[in-house]
């Protein structure tokens, strides 16, 4: 694809919009690497499917120019997996927080996992909440303090990525917005993969989180590198568990699982779901079946 | 008309000996209504159903009882005293009863010498015909269809013993409904969204909805349906919506306790616009209530379900044969109005097998799934129209962008905070209302013209209430009339306006404890009821009980 291509790509894609982020959020670079990565893979805006729940992060659809799916906090995932199903033909991307989905909708994730409709999870993990100004997430760190937990964070973080692999994701990764070709590289790889794949995207909070800031990830975070194999699950859960001193970047763990569309009788062959149309003669026979 | 109870332990077999008998006597010429009254147990405890035939048409039920098979002893005790003077009491010779109505047979010597202990059931199917005048043609067939084939052939054995251990007691009477459909509230609901188009169904299992989604389940891969389970109400009804959204036609289903975890996502739908239909087959509340039995207490809630204002339909399902028609109608208004349809069902009328005649997809027209939209220029999903609806295009079918939001937005569906953008989609949505109300039915009126007292009901209150009005009027011609709303929010006003006029008096009548109707109809017309008869036991209020609280004095209140 020539240079100039791929500037009129990217246009596409470009949406003229006044955000509502802080000078300095991470989730500029999220929108930067989303838009490059949704133009790289030649995708056309109206193939493109959004989907987010509420929150700082959540509002990524409103400034991109394609479809937008904004539900309600903690629920993108199950709304997006039924657009996916009723339409396979959609590249479909949720793209929101780590309230949304680790902590409101954490159910809705291990499920969307369990489930493996294709799709690309992008979650701006800053490990706090931004929206609501500042309280812990589930990802916050032991000992944060913030309005609400006045004395320091007492709950454990989780480890959505340890979570993701022992749940059974084929697709698991994390990225840092410090590392903008990486986390390019890492979407594209997502939205190609076929079945659900998590990216988790360590991103400061440059208002409310103190404590992880680009110092603070610029200082642990290391890329796995090519000597390193995402297919062993045991070796990517210890990688996985590491999050203190060193954090790992890359795709974690990497196999082959089979879709939704493909364990699915009725999505297995035939046009995609909302296309097609019922029988009447199909339906005469059911009625008849009562006689 | 007859009236059969067939009692027992849970894992006895009654829902299979039913089954085979509800079929036999349908194909013979009745009309057949089967009630059943379960227990919310896997094992053990009492359940029942009653199975209620005759040559005329049958639509609700009795607890006067002509006939009981008792497949245990609690049966007999439990429900002896409904049963007339000539009736009978089918049991194992085994069970001691002390009764002059008792047939007893040895159906477990019987069972044993067939080979197998479980077809006591189908002994007794086979003495209930032959004690009804019923020939034993057709039971074979009657059989097959709930009876896996390696036991296909001691069941039919077993019936025939069955039918030559007794003596005829009952005249046969010849019915013209042979050709009728016998199918419960659930599965008619399910062949009306099949009808409508439905392409996706999530719900997470509840009773007394779970049937629903059993019914949807069997056909979906023939029909090309997607039926999804849920991890929870709240991903199944935000799974309708997405699915929704994409061009699926999308129903999510469940219980009260259910519909409480989707209330947010109701919202969603109705201020992103994007056409829903939830089914609610309600059962006893609060809480876990009673799982297995039937009220009608969720007719408030779901008219006010979620935070918010915006517009809304809630039809209800009065009978087996509406269940169709209603659901098919759901998904046209849902459609046009780009609005949440909630469908209002309970356990009596999903869980009971009615009589009706052929169903008949082609009187409903549902509209189609989507608009043709201009391809040329910007696409505004929320185009302000004088209609309130704005022309819905599916995203990925054409070029373009569709963007919906649960936050207020723009009419491209960009979120805002304007305050005259506020006003003026909340106008723009809040519009529809009117081109809904010009959409809904009137109750259906029951009685003749000269009525002096009018009860009113909703929902499954249309057998208790037909048959009600019947008897009462058997002494005093005319006297009595019922208006039974199946649309009912909002509201239809029309007739009730007319009827109420002429009415000296007027009596709610409802399954639940406050009058849920009755203060709808105060809230939206002022009228108030003179007199209430409400039942909330969880055991659907018969005719006969209607019309004895009448005679006992209930509208002299």
């Amino acid at each position: 694809m020539s240079a100039q291509a791929d500037s009129v790509r990217e246009e596409e894609f470009h949406c003229a919009s006044e955000t509502a982020w802080c000078p300095g959020c991470g989730n500029f670079s999220i929108l930067a690497c989303l838009k490059e990565a949704l133009e790289g893979l030649g995708l056309e805006p109206s193939q493109v499917l959004l989907a987010a729940g509420i929150g700082q992060a959540a509002k990524i659809p409103q400034y991109l120019n394609a479809n937008a799916f904004c539900g309600l906090h903690g629920r993108a995932l199950p709304a997006a997996e039924a657009a996916k199903i009723a339409n396979e033909h959609l590249t479909v991307v949720v793209s929101t927080g780590d309230g949304d989905s680790y902590g409101e909708g954490a159910g809705h994730f291990i499920h969307a996992i369990r489930r493996n409709v294709n799709l690309a999870h992008f979650v701006h993990d800053n490990q706090i909440y931004g929206l609501t100004k500042g309280q812990a997430s589930p990802t916050s760190m032991l000992g944060i303090k913030t309005d609400v937990q006045v004395d320091g964070n007492i709950a454990d973080p989780l480890n959505p990525l340890a979570i993701a692999i022992a749940a059974g994701a084929g697709f698991v990764a994390r990225g840092f917005v410090g590392h903008h070709d990486q986390l390019v590289k890492l979407m594209k790889e997502a939205i190609s993969y076929e079945g659900y794949a998590l990216v988790d995207i360590l991103q400061p909070c440059v208002s409310f989180n103190k404590l992880n800031t680009y110092a603070w990830y610029n200082e642990r975070v290391y890329d796995l590198g090519s000597s390193y194999d995402p297919s062993d699950r045991m070796a990517a859960l210890a990688v996985a568990s590491e999050f203190g001193e060193r954090i790992p970047l890359g795709i974690l763990y990497k196999a082959k699982r089979v879709p939704f569309h493909e364990r699915n009788e009725t999505l297995k062959s035939g046009p995609p779901l909302f296309k097609r149309t019922t029988d009447p003669a199909l339906v005469d026979r059911f009625i008849e079946e009562y006689v | 008309m007859y009236n059969v109870l067939v009692g027992g332990a849970a894992g006895q077999g009654i829902e299979t000996t039913v089954a085979v008998l509800e079929r036999m006597l349908k194909r013979s010429g009745y009309s057949v209504f089967t009630q059943k009254d379960f227990m919310s147990r896997v094992r053990g405890g009492h359940n029942f159903s009653l199975v209620r035939f005759g040559n005329e048409g049958v639509f609700g039920h009795s607890y006067h009882l002509d006939g009981i098979v008792a497949l245990d002893s609690t049966t007999i005790r439990e429900h002896s005293s409904q049963l007339s003077a000539d009736g009978f009491i089918l049991c194992d010779s085994s069970i001691e009863a002390d009764d002059p109505r008792v047939i007893a047979i040895d159906m477990n010597s019987m069972a044993k010498e067939l080979g197998n202990p479980r077809v006591s059931g189908s002994i007794a199917t086979g003495a209930i015909l032959k004690l009804f005048g019923e020939p034993l043609e057709g039971i074979d067939n009657a059989l097959s269809a709930s009876i896996k084939p390696k036991y296909l052939e001691i069941n039919q054995k077993a019936a025939r013993r069955g039918f030559e251990a007794v003596r005829e007691r009952f005249p046969h009477l010849t019915g013209t409904h042979a050709g009728d459909l016998l199918i419960s509230g659930s599965q008619a609901m399910a062949l009306g969204a099949i009808a409508a188009g439905l392409r996706f169904y999530s719900a997470y299992p509840m009773s007394p909805a779970t049937p629903l989604m059993e019914a949807l389940a069997v056909k979906a891969d023939e029909v090309g349906l997607v039926v999804e389970q849920a991890e929870d109400e709240i991903a199944a009804i935000n799974m309708a919506i997405g699915a929704s959204f994409a061009g699926a036609r999308a129903m999510t289903g469940t219980s009260g306790g259910g519909f409480s975890l989707m209330v947010e996502a109701l919202g969603l739908s109705g201020i992103a616009e994007v056409p829903l239909v939830v089914v609610d087959v309600q059962r006893p509340g609060p809480a876990t209530g009673l799982p297995t039995r039937t009220e009608q207490s969720d007719l408030l809630f779901a008219i006010s379900a979620s935070q918010g204002e915006f517009p809304r339909i809630v039809l209800s399902v009065r009978n087996g044969e509406d269940a169709f028609y209603q659901i098919m109608r759901a998904f046209d208004l849902a459609e046009r109005f780009q609005v949440p349809v909630i469908v209002l069902s309970d356990q009596y009328i999903g869980d009971s097998s009615w009589t009706i005649t052929r169903l008949d997809p082609a009187r409903i027209s549902v509209a189609p799934v989507g608009d043709e939209v201009d391809q040329k220029g910007p696409y505004l999903r929320y185009r302000d129209t004088d209609s309130g609806v704005s022309p819905r295009a599916i995203p990925g079918d054409g070029r373009h962008i569709v963007a919906i939001d649960s936050d207020e937005h723009d009419e491209a569906g960009h979120i805002t905070e304007s305050a005259r953008m506020r006003v003026q989609m909340v106008n723009k949505r809040m519009r529809k209302i009117d081109g809904i109300k010009a959409q809904l039915k009137e109750p259906a009126f029951i009685g003749t013209d000269n009525f002096d007292v009018l009860f009113i009901g909703w929902g499954s209150m249309w057998a208790p209430l037909t048959e009600a009005v019947g008897l009462l009027n058997e002494g005093k011609e005319g006297c009595y009339a019922a208006l039974v709303f199946g649309d009912v929010y909002p509201l239809p006003q029309r007739l009730l306006l007319d009827k109420s006029k002429q009415a000296s008096r007027i009596i709610d009548v409802e399954q639940n404890a406050t009058g849920q109707l009755a203060e709808l109809i105060r809230r939206e017309t002022g009228i108030v009821c003179d007199a209430r008869i409400l039942k909330y036991d969880g055991r659907q209020i018969s005719g006969e009980e209607i019309a004895e609280r009448i005679w006992e004095g209930a509208d002299n209140r």
